[in-house]
């Protein structure tokens, strides 16, 4: 599986990302800047977390305009994996390859912990390696994971299986609709979830829950 | 041209930041606060000279960028 992983100004994940695929496909990703046009011939494309572009206007809104996600936008719909992590996730609902918005944490808190998560869906090449119902602890860091739609979007969301992973029943870290973390778009190939699996892909992290992601996604992928 | 865009939360979304400058309002000693929301105030100064055509570009730029239309709306102000 070839991989890559865009880098934003401000972006503070990227290099988290990028451990975590090469100690888990044995192959470097490629890191591309926000400023290229191009994104190389990859399998799988990851937006990090971090604070793109300082947050300014809205979290997301200025990395949305970039050049690069002109590029991700296109391969995305060559079908290519998108997965867009915490920043990343705001990203891809700013560019509308997401449907809703993420807000202001409900308690305006920013939240720095690690997170009880239940696995809702394996129909997806994300998490394939999960069973459904399966309780995962992926650590969060973010201060705006309000997961926020219309109630129309959140149906269609949970009636088509695109809500993948939901936070535990009574630990919503801020105040997400209907505990929603991760969602997919409508082909199945972006993911946008606000904890962060690359952060748990060594036992000497605290917990090794993000690798069957990334295992699934190779088994996929190839 | 000098125009105004005030972005604010649509009816109905929840403003928790606007809930907390109300409580401090009240905490401050200042009675009588009901609800309170808060949004951006955006001054873009323009070249363009006919009205109309500042306006549909001040449009445009609303929905592309300077509102998330899931849960802002805007309200445009042009002077010349």
């Amino acid at each position: 599986m070839k991989s890559a992983v865009v880098v934003f100004p401000a972006s503070n994940c990227d290099r988290d990302a990028a451990v975590a695929l090469e100690q888990i496909t044995g192959t470097k990703p490629v890191m591309v800047w926000h400023a290229d046009s191009e994104v190389p011939d990859v399998d799988l494309i990851v937006l990090p977390g971090g604070f793109s572009y300082g947050d300014y206007l809205r979290c997301g809104a200025m990395a949305g305009q970039s050049n690069i996600m002109r590029a991700v936008k296109e391969k995305s719909e060559q079908g290519v994996k998108v997965l867009g992590i915490c920043n990343g996730f705001q990203v891809l609902t700013e560019t509308h390859m997401l449907p809703g918005v993420l807000m202001k944490n409900a308690h305006l808190k920013f939240v720095c912990r690690p997170q009880a998560l239940e696995v809702i869906e394996t129909q997806s090449v994300f998490t394939r390696k999960y069973q459904a119902g399966q309780r995962v602890v992926f650590p969060v860091a973010h201060g705006e994971g309000n997961y926020v739609a219309d109630d129309e979007t959140l149906d269609r969301l949970e009636g088509e299986g695109r809500v993948v992973f939901k936070y535990a029943p009574g630990e919503n870290p801020n105040g997400s609709a209907r505990d929603i973390a991760g969602i997919l778009n409508e082909k199945r190939n972006v993911l946008g979830l606000m904890p962060h699996p690359e952060r748990v892909c060594d036992p000497l992290l605290g917990g090794t829950d993000g690798k069957a992601m990334f295992e699934g996604l190779i088994e996929a992928l190839g | 041209m000098k125009a105004r865009v005030f972005v604010t939360l649509k009816n109905g979304v929840l403003d928790p930041q606007g809930k907390a400058i109300g409580h401090a309002l009240g905490n401050l000693g200042f009675e009588g606060v009901g609800s309170v929301r808060q949004g951006k105030l955006i001054e873009i100064e323009l070249s363009e000279t006919d009205e109309a055509k500042a306006k549909a570009a001040l449009k445009e730029m609303c929905e592309k960028l300077l509102a998330n239309t899931v849960i802002e709306k805007y309200d445009i102000e042009l002077k010349a």
